[in-house]
């Protein structure tokens, strides 16, 4: 269902994301608990929280914080972490970069997993077309503001959150509920089986490589599938993709 | 750490991360991207998503081993169940915490 302007393109995109603010929100509490808990003071906890725009590698490097763990590896890991941008910044490519500077780095800095998630499966079902840019700030700052204001709440709230809410849950619950309505055929379930079965059988690896691990594995178990299920159909499908 | 290293690590972090969610978004007219490059793509959120989940599920404390007892695993196939079904954020989430919040309650 394509969007008839710009503006309706923006709310629909700001309506998806708002449900998985509540899967961020307990994350980003979590982040503002554990920064003031650990000593951070207030501005550097902001600074921190504006500078990554990313719970993961905050989280981490909060981590190693702790542990006097050197400048370098704080970085490396941090980056490494948020290696699969990458990913996700070629996904939408096709679809943002032809845009000005000044429309595209505000939005490269807000790309996020909820965002890169929703922009995605619309762009598959083919319902965005022209409006992908609308759609995409319209969830792009939803999940930001929705991030940011929920950290802010976890500093005030300070320690004032029992542990034993397991608000941590929330977390990969919302991925969850990312991942399996885009489980469409034999290839995407093969690419999520190989990708969660190795990142747990992975999980001891340093610098959380697992994930990386888990992610390259998946990608690969899906391509093999997909090979097989249609070994001739493939250059076609794939030229009819160009054109278009 | 000293304030100023501190704040060199955060800005170094800060940047970098703009750089990897920028590279392709604004290099992608110099940059081609290779048909398998495009093909692998249409996999990244499964296997990403699958990744982040299924290790998070399985291993709550980092540090601990695999146990089959862990509240987490029924909470997150009955979620899972849930989002098959529904496709609903919000239920799943519900969903989810309520099992385990009543699976820890009870003691299981």
């Amino acid at each position: 269902m394509p969007y008839n302007s710009g503006t309706q393109a923006f709310r629909q995109g700001a309506h998806n994301a708002l449900p998985l603010t509540s899967g961020i929100v307990p994350f980003g509490l979590i982040t503002g608990v554990t920064a003031i808990g650990m000593g951070l003071s207030p501005s550097d906890a902001i600074g921190m929280t504006l500078l990554f725009y990313s719970g993961s590698a905050q989280m981490v490097v909060m981590q190693l914080m702790q542990n006097a763990a050197l400048p370098v590896t704080m970085v490396v890991t941090a980056l490494v972490i948020n290696l699969r941008f990458l990913m996700y910044s070629a996904s939408l490519a096709p679809h943002l970069g032809q845009l000005p500077r000044r429309q595209k780095w505000p939005i490269a800095y807000m790309l996020s997993d909820q965002s890169f998630a929703l922009c995605t499966l619309k762009i598959g079902a083919g319902g965005l077309g022209q409006h992908a840019y609308p759609y995409y700030a319209g969830t792009a700052i939803t999940m930001f503001f929705g991030w940011n204001l929920s950290v802010l709440a976890g500093m005030y709230l300070g320690a004032g959150i029992p542990e034993d809410w397991s608000l941590g849950f929330a977390i990969p619950l919302s991925f969850l509920a990312l991942l399996i309505p885009g489980i469409r055929n034999a290839a995407t379930l093969g690419a999520a089986l190989t990708g969660g079965v190795l990142a747990v059988l992975a999980a001891d690896l340093p610098y959380n490589l697992g994930l990386l691990t888990g992610a390259l594995g998946g990608i690969t178990a899906g391509l093999v599938i997909e090979s097989w299920k249609t070994p001739q159909a493939m250059p076609e499908a794939n030229s009819e993709q160009e054109a278009s | 750490m000293s304030e100023m290293t501190q704040w060199i690590t955060f800005a170094l972090i800060g940047l970098g991360t703009f750089a990897i969610r920028l590279s392709f978004i604004e290099l992608h007219t110099v940059l081609r991207i290779p048909p398998l490059f495009r093909r692998a793509l249409a996999y990244v959120p499964a296997s990403v998503l699958a990744a982040l989940v299924l290790p998070a599920v399985v291993f709550p404390d980092r540090h601990a081993g695999f146990d089959w007892m862990n509240p987490q695993i029924p909470a997150a196939v009955l979620a899972a169940l849930v989002a098959w079904r529904t496709r609903s954020t919000l239920l799943t989430l519900v969903v989810g915490m309520g099992v385990l919040w009543a699976l820890k309650h009870w003691g299981l």
